[in-house]
């Protein structure tokens, strides 16, 4: 017998079982299919607009700082605002996604702007968030063509844009958009969900800020 | 050099952490970082001992359903692309990766935190075999230098003090000039973080380990906060998922009630910085992201645990929570217990995996003052689990003479409750006549155990089962 051979009759040996019960079968195919939601908590479950103040307090608590704006063509100035208070080279990066690129970023003539993945020579990047999760400040981030992932984790500053109206309640809804877009049972290859920026406490118990990824996480919410 | 399991010395460890400063030192903040956070964000969330019921309901189902999940989950896995391997033994697991990493002609291998690379010990042999492994969790980094095992499952470093980290990094980082500033956290982490930035950049191989394995849809999923575990697995060519059976979970719906335990009972965050879904290599278009996708899924005995009285043991989520709560743990700290897995959850596991002949002593270190199943985020009842090694380890005969005769003279009276009550009668009367003066013994025969640390309370009158029935 080969190693996933013994691994199974093993567990089906310890669980008295031979793997062709339909109750078992049944019990599982209908878990998969139906995804049944648990206990979700209250607390993200608000009105609109206060659901994404309580996003923006979430990400704050984590160390991320927030910006609102009321339309895509204020993204530009919120950027230059970040880059500037932070003493910044005005240069980003970003990936190749759609909405990034209608933004009207030709208003800030002093920003450079490159399309890409990141090598790690860049110091800021700039992405667009799948959604967003209320009860704990979540970014929700899905790779793909658009999307690098490197973008998410190698710069030392990261800007994440995300639609007011993508700001779930809970992880659930998200995750309902993430079935819906990608269809059942697919997932895009990377989804990272991000609370404020790196850190580790490793070295005698002590807080700091950007261990391996960014320092700063900035998150602009669109309107 | 390979990491020898030192937990038949539990006793000597144990003497030896109680007598380290540092280390005693060190320990101090599980009440204020580990404990009190809990609490905080425990408190703030009112469903959280809903959530735990959740979480212990749906480890349940799965691991009663453990084949066909794992049919489901390898499934996906194929269908995206991805490769999944099963290990029988730690052994079985060490050379699959290796073959991975000969097939990629990987030299150097980043390595995010995995406990199940620490439990087949890979690093040594990846070396063995001319490949350097890199540890980039900054705690394990450490001990990776130092060559140790981690103290802490979360905090692998928890015992280190910031001058013992600074003297590792000058010998290591053997180009750091000796008038550069390593004084505080964040110069040493500035340098770990530039010396590290390298090794992820020029890896062949990333392995890390994964939190949850999700069968509906072939995902594997980590949780960190440093974003290591991420740069591992993005960057190199090759990503290996090193984990285990029991960490398979059903749906995305089910992860999320784990979210809301894990980070809580752990750090004591709301939720930890980067949580990662993966699913699959690099797709058509991608401009990054590892060729390979390689899952390596573990046994090495949890399969036959399913069976037996130490199932409950394999809904465990190594947060660490039953270690911060654990009375003993914070008397001694991790490397007492003398394998991968400290404290009460390590004090059932660590029987289970490397046999109860060696690891006797560790469910016998604890005073079951119940605290670590209190606080278990998937409710693991850990006092009656290592109560169950204590009686195979006695019906074994493995238990030391002195304790079999104890126990059978105890036995002797516990059987005949007349005599019990008579004797503990006469028992306290005596010592209260005895120690009337001073209140307390500095000296009891049969008892150094306790007198050599501390003084012995004298009774102060009749016995308990005596004043009950007085009081009833």
């Amino acid at each position: 017998m080969n190693g996933r051979d013994l691994v199974f009759a093993s567990i089906r040996s310890a669980l008295g079982v031979n793997g062709r019960e339909a109750p078992r079968r049944e019990a599982v195919a209908d878990r998969l299919r139906e995804h049944p939601v648990g206990v979700v908590p209250r607390r993200g479950h608000l009105p609109p607009d206060q659901r994404v103040s309580l996003f923006a307090d979430m990400v704050t608590a984590a160390a991320g700082s927030v910006t609102r704006v009321s339309a895509a063509a204020d993204i530009p100035s919120s950027v230059m605002e970040f880059l500037r208070r932070h003493n910044l080279p005005l240069t980003v990066r970003r990936g190749d996604d759609a909405r990034l690129a209608a933004v009207p970023w030709e208003r800030e003539r002093t920003l450079e702007l490159t399309v890409g993945p990141s090598d790690g020579q860049q110091l800021a990047s700039v992405s667009y968030a799948f959604g967003a999760v209320a009860e704990t400040g979540t970014l929700v981030l899905a790779s793909g063509a658009d999307n690098p992932t490197t973008l998410n984790f190698l710069p030392d500053n990261h800007i994440v844009v995300v639609d007011a109206n993508d700001v779930a309640a809970d992880f659930e809804s998200v995750f309902a958009r993430l079935r819906a877009r990608y269809g059942e049972r697919q997932l895009p290859r990377v989804v990272n969900m991000i609370t404020g920026p790196s850190r580790s406490a490793d070295i005698q118990q002590t807080l700091i800020l950007g261990a391996h990824g960014p320092r700063r996480l900035h998150v602009i919410i669109c309107d | 050099m390979t990491h020898e399991a030192t937990s038949p010395q539990f006793k000597e460890n144990a003497h030896a952490a109680l007598a380290d400063v540092e280390l005693q030192r060190s320990l101090e903040v599980l009440e204020t970082n580990f404990i009190g956070r809990r609490k905080q964000v425990a408190d703030k969330l009112p469903e959280f001992d809903a959530l735990r019921d959740a979480a212990r309901d749906i480890k349940n189902h799965t691991l009663a359903h453990l084949d066909l999940y794992l049919e489901e989950y390898e499934r996906r896995v194929i269908a995206q692309g991805g490769h999944v391997h099963y290990a029988v033994t730690a052994a079985d697991a060490r050379s699959i990766i290796l073959d991975i990493c000969r097939a990629a002609d990987a030299k150097l291998v980043t390595k995010g935190k995995s406990m199940i690379a620490e439990e087949v010990d890979l690093d040594d042999f990846l070396t063995e075999h001319s490949i350097t492994p890199v540890e980039t969790d900054l705690g394990e980094y450490i001990i990776q230098i130092r060559h140790e095992m981690p103290s802490h499952i979360i905090a692998p470093a928890l015992h280190l003090s910031k001058a013992q980290v600074e003297s590792d990094f000058r010998r290591v980082h053997t180009n750091l000039p000796p008038d550069r500033n390593l004084d505080e956290p964040e110069a040493l982490l500035a340098e770990a973080r530039a010396v590290l930035r390298e090794k992820f950049l020029a890896a062949d191989v990333g392995i890390t380990g994964a939190n949850f394995l999700v069968a509906e849809t072939g995902t594997s999923i980590i949780v960190t906060n440093e974003g290591n575990g991420d740069l591992t697995q993005t960057l190199p060519k090759v990503h290996i998922v090193l984990t285990s059976i029991e960490k398979l979970v059903p749906t995305l719906e089910d992860v999320a009630e784990f979210l809301r335990v894990l980070a809580r009972s752990a750090t004591g965050q709301e939720m930890s910085v980067y949580t990662t879904l993966s699913t699959g290599p690099r797709r058509p278009g991608d401009p990054d992201g590892p060729r390979e996708y390689h899952v390596v899924l573990l046994d090495n005995g949890r399969s036959a645990m399913l069976g037996g009285q130490f199932r409950d043991m394999l809904r465990c989520i190594r947060c660490g929570a039953c270690m911060n709560h654990c009375p003993v743990y914070q008397a001694i700290g991790g490397h007492a217990y003398g394998w991968v897995y400290p404290g009460p959850m390590g004090a059932v596991l660590t029987p289970s995996l490397i046999g109860i002949d060696k690891a006797g002593h560790l469910p016998n270190a604890s005073t079951f003052c119940g605290r670590c199943e209190e606080v278990c985020p998937v409710r693991i009842p850990l006092p009656k689990l290592m109560r169950f090694w204590r009686e195979r380890e006695f019906e074994r005969h493995l238990s030391p003479a002195t304790v079999r005769t104890g126990l059978a003279f105890w036995a002797f009276f516990a059987r005949r409750p007349w005599l019990y009550g008579l004797a503990t009668d006469l028992m306290a009367r005596t010592l209260a006549l005895m120690g009337k003066a001073r209140g307390r013994f500095r000296w009891l025969p049969l008892a150094r155990g306790w007198t050599d640390q501390r003084d012995f309370p004298a009774p102060q009158g009749a016995t308990f089962q005596a004043q009950w029935r007085r009081h009833r």
